[in-house]
């Protein structure tokens, strides 16, 4: 039962991961690929737990986590490019 | 006074003993003492970057609200999801100004939040004079209805813990 | 019976971030795709951390709570990105599709 929910739940984040890299590819505007680059990184967060799950291996979490904050910061530092030109004041 | 000086942010000190704990997963004595002892040092070296007390008034009306605002994510993206996956054709999206009556720069940015987490809006602007929040609106049937919910459903609670400094 | 509940969890999950991403791919202009990200991809997210912590919580002995601690960093983060994406796309002005009503105070 868990292995089927798990094989159904990575062909669905697989095409999420798929639809928002074409967004990344076809733009068209900067920001819509900066949320696409967003998108992209809360995807693969989730992609890597059902690893985790999957393998039965809590080491994955780590990644994730590891993920998350970069991909937080990589998203802030390209925004408030984009607002001021500039990263640090 | 002497309190004051070893826990500049006694709350800050709790989140970080607590977020400690959580990333190793365990509650070993040990991480227990290491925690501790980070918990209360963090906060002292870093105590000249937060210049400003955070006044919480009522903090079991705030674990109530953010128990609450979990709730309305839940329903709020079912809304989300049926608009999104229905005709878009039928969407109405627009920008309002939303009158704010918080004036805590804590509360702004908390409503801030739970308003991008909640049904078809997001906050995208705030005014200079921190007057009014700009807010995108996936779909607008009636304007009124939906600054009227924000304010019944967010900043009246908001309004509520968090007192003027 | 918990096996039931992890299965729900893990599908539900994998609906609503695939439901976010549908949404950044189809609709129109850049304010409407910001919708979808932020707020279904968070939920899905965070369902699937939430099954995560129970079936290691259950496979282990002792619970498993720091799934929660991501969970908790993307509810925070989600909104706060939103909002600077979202401030940058006013900044330089993207289009916005034409039938954007824009609601003076």
């Amino acid at each position: 039962m868990l292995n089927l929910a798990l094989s159904i739940a990575f062909v669905m984040v697989a095409i999420a991961i798929l639809l928002s890299f074409i967004r990344l590819i076809i733009g068209p505007s900067v920001p819509d690929r900066i949320l696409a680059l967003d998108t992209l990184y809360i995807n693969t967060i989730a992609l890597l737990i059902l690893l985790g799950i999957n393998l039965q291996s809590a080491l994955y979490f780590e990644a994730a986590l590891l993920i998350a904050v970069m991909g937080f910061m990589g998203t802030l530092a390209l925004s408030k490019y984009l607002l001021r030109g500039d990263i640090m004041e | 006074m002497m309190f004051r000086r070893i826990f500049p942010h006694p709350l800050l000190t709790l989140i970080l003993w607590a977020i400690w704990l959580l990333l190793n997963n365990s509650i070993d004595p040990g991480h227990i003492v290491l925690g501790g002892a980070l918990a209360v040092f963090i906060p002292w070296l870093t105590s000249s970057y937060w210049p400003e007390q955070i006044n919480i008034r009522r903090p079991w009306k705030l674990v109530h609200y953010i128990l609450y605002v979990l709730w309305d994510i839940l329903i709020a993206n079912v809304i989300v999801a049926k608009l999104i996956l229905g005709p878009q054709k039928k969407l109405n999206p627009g920008f309002l100004h939303y009158e704010l009556q918080l004036t805590s720069p804590v509360g702004i940015s908390l409503l801030a939040n739970t308003i991008s987490l909640t049904p078809g809006t997001v906050s995208c602007d705030l005014t200079e004079d921190r007057r009014y929040l700009l807010i995108h609106a996936l779909h607008i049937d009636d304007v009124a209805e939906i600054k009227a919910e924000i304010y019944r459903k967010f900043e009246k609670p908001l309004l509520e813990i968090f007192v003027v400094c | 019976m918990l096996e039931w509940t992890l299965a729900i969890l893990i599908l539900l999950g994998a609906f609503f971030t695939l439901v976010g991403s549908i949404g950044l791919f189809k609709l129109p202009d850049f304010y409407m795709r910001l919708h979808g990200p932020t707020k279904a991809s968070t939920l899905g997210v965070g369902a699937i951390l939430v099954a995560s912590a129970i079936h290691f919580s259950l496979k282990t002995d002792g619970v498993s709570l720091h799934e929660i601690l991501v969970t908790l960093f993307l509810f925070i983060t989600a909104p706060v990105s939103a909002h600077l994406m979202a401030k940058a796309a006013i900044h330089i002005k993207v289009k916005q599709v034409d039938r954007t009503r824009q609601l003076e105070k």
